[in-house]
């Protein structure tokens, strides 16, 4: 086991190091920097006083060593806008989406492995059918369109959460749920499909023959085995939600990372957009381990060679 | 003093798209302590069917009906589930095909054989890991302790029909049923978990209920035969009997099918039974086998009732014991 972790982790060092390079480099191909933070009225001169300032006139290698080398030392350099250096900056606001990825998180995981057992165990009855409706238009409905029209009900209408702003647990409920809402079809119908498969495997039909009743063969025989492959898929989710922070944020107007990405990118505040779009895949890829290690823990195939 | 198992006038049905199937249709038969009873026949006569239907298994369409399905004092035909699982793992255990498959790959070795005792028995888990060890080293399984602690991948296929067997004996069931428990296994290895069953048999005094389609397996283990044909015991005895003077034509049919050394020709032909098993969709009348008979005449049509001779001893054919005696020295002549 300690093994199998340690060769994952490497594996995530070298995937978080091409990371980098693909994040420092994204932000580069996208225009010529100078000229667009000298802005449209400026001089030949400005620009190129301002691409030696920022050190852009240096071959792009040395750029990227250079951030790289601050950026293992915690320096993240500065904002263009705000005063405070990068790493003030982003870690004040991510907190807020953190909480609220998280929130969405377990809202789906609560949400869609239950009705996906249950779905499972009644295939094509009432139940199955409405879960499967609610997967598909949930798949169907964009973020901000839901997020939107939640508010309208609940916020404007029935007055019982806070429009917008992040200062109480209050005005998290429909951001998660909006998020929630969105993952929880992929986790439900894998959830489903991966019982509906366990449940007809030969270990079932023993485990019934040793006069085993019906909920011990579902709770330890069957969902131990079903939920191997949602492991995986909610850390992708988990992934997702941070991206799509991005969205909901805005529209919520919530002081996550995801709206100040929005912010930087308009501005284009380099220096923070690449700091975000590190730490979003360092979490990808922080998560992708996890869920490698708990799956390991679920099934010991994995873990016992 | 009255049989362990005992079944009369057993009928499966499925419910399937163009009809009805029958894969099981009113079959009888009993089994005593300490008795191995064969089933025989080919694949899709119903033999897994009937075991399933004995244990409660059925798929959930499948129906059952029998005049009389009991166990010990336990009337199964209207048991309720939950007297059903009591029984399951404890009175009466079952060994499965499939090996392979059958382990929950999640799971330790030692968890998966203390369940059924720790269920029926509420012994605490050292005792049952107590249990678990002794019936491994029974099997035939070395270094027990150790395995408890491995998962089903970490183990041949030889071993882990070693181990569901372990698990089938753990609460010291009455019956044993096991459905072709050597179909999946290396033919190295099939020689050697039969022979472990039937002496496991012998030495707990069970009754032992094995299913299979190898003739080869019922000489060596069986006290009585059943033969199975499209979902109907066609001929019925003791093993002694049925080899020496088989009544039926089709179970002489599948003893043709065997290679004997020294009698089958080197690079002729192997025996087979030509034609194929009816479907067992819709009504049938008359005998099953007639459309692959060479002895069929029209009386065969209609004629489906069981000759009881005596002692357990019955087939199912319009011939008369000298009749189907007589037809089967034309067999061998010809």
């Amino acid at each position: 086991m300690l093994n199998f972790a340690l060769r994952r982790f490497l594996l995530a060092a070298l995937v978080a190091l091409t990371v980098s390079i693909v994040a420092f480099f994204l932000v580069r191909v996208s225009g010529d920097l100078a000229t667009s933070l000298a802005g449209q009225e400026a001089s030949a001169e400005d620009i190129e006083e301002i691409r030696k300032a920022y050190g852009l006139d240096r071959p792009i290698i040395v750029q990227y060593a250079d951030w790289l080398g601050a950026a293992v030392q915690g320096d993240f350099g500065e904002s263009l806008f705000f005063p405070d250096t990068v790493w003030e900056l982003v870690s004040s606001r991510l907190p807020t989406t953190l909480r609220l990825a998280m929130s969405g998180l377990i809202i789906s995981l609560l949400v869609g492995i239950p009705f996906g057992v249950i779905a499972a165990l009644r295939p094509n009855s009432w139940i199955d059918r409405l879960a499967m409706t609610i997967a598909v238009a949930g798949q169907a409905i964009p973020t901000f369109w839901m997020g939107l029209m939640l508010m309208v009900l609940f916020s404007l209408m029935l007055g019982w959460t806070p429009i917008s702003g992040d200062e109480s647990w209050r005005h998290f409920i429909l951001p998660a749920v909006t998020l929630g809402y969105y993952s929880t079809p992929p986790i439900m119908r894998l959830t489903r499909s991966g019982m509906l498969e366990v449940l007809s495997a030969d270990y079932i039909r023993t485990a019934y023959a040793k006069g085993l009743r019906p909920m011990p063969v579902l709770f330890k025989h069957a969902l131990r085995n079903a939920v191997i492959p949602v492991v995986a898929l909610a850390s992708v989710q988990f992934g997702h939600m941070l991206s799509g922070a991005i969205v909901i944020e805005s529209v919520f107007a919530m002081q996550g990372i995801g709206y100040l990405a929005w912010e930087s990118i308009l501005r284009n505040d380099i220096a923070v957009i690449q700091t975000i779009l590190l730490i979003v895949c360092m979490f990808y890829v922080f998560l992708t381990v996890l869920s490698d290690l708990v799956n390991a823990w679920l099934d010991p195939r994995i873990r016992v060679s | 003093m009255s049989a362990l198992l005992d079944v009369q006038d057993l009928t499966v049905d499925i419910p399937v798209s163009d009809g009805e199937l029958h894969p099981v249709r009113g079959i009888s038969f009993s089994i005593e302590r300490g008795e191995t009873l064969c089933l025989v026949g080919e694949s899709g006569c119903g033999k897994s069917l009937t075991s399933l239907a004995i244990m409660g298994l059925l798929p959930k369409r499948a129906q059952r009906t029998a005049r009389v399905l009991r166990i010990g004092d336990l009337d199964i035909s209207s048991a309720s589930s939950r007297e059903m699982a009591h029984i399951r793992g404890n009175s009466m255990a079952m060994i499965f095909q499939e090996p392979m498959t059958s382990l929950n790959p999640a799971y330790t070795i030692g968890n998966q054989l203390e369940e059924a005792l720790i269920r029926h028995r509420r012994v605490s888990r050292a005792k049952a890991q107590e249990r678990a060890v002794y019936l491994l080293e029974k099997v035939g399984i070395t270094g027990a302790a150790g395995r408890l602690r491995q998962y089903p991948h970490q183990l041949s296929g030889g071993l882990r029909q070693r181990v569901m067997i372990a698990m089938a004996l753990m609460c010291g069931p009455e019956l044993i049923i096991a459905d072709e428990p050597t179909t999946a296994l290396d033919v190295t290895i099939q020689a050697q978990i039969l022979l472990l069953l039937a002496d496991l048999q012998r030495e707990f005094h069970m009754g032992m209920l094995l299913i299979t389609h190898d003739l080869g397996v019922v000489a060596r283990v069986a006290d009585r035969v059943a033969v199975m044909y499209a979902g109907q015991i066609v001929e019925q005895g003791t093993a002694a009997e049925v080899f020496e003077r088989p009544l039926h034509p089709y179970t002489r049919g599948l003893m043709a099918c065997i290679p004997i050394p020294g009698k089958t020709v080197r690079g002729g032909r192997l025996g087979s039974i030509p034609g194929l098993v009816p479907s067992l969709i819709g009504d049938m009348h008359g005998c099953a086998f007639r459309d692959r008979c060479a002895h069929a005449t029209s009386a065969c049509a209609s004629y489906e009732a069981m000759r009881d001779q005596g002692d357990g001893r019955a087939y199912r054919c319009v011939m008369t014991p000298e009749e189907t005696m007589a037809a089967s020295m034309r067999e061998q002549a010809a």
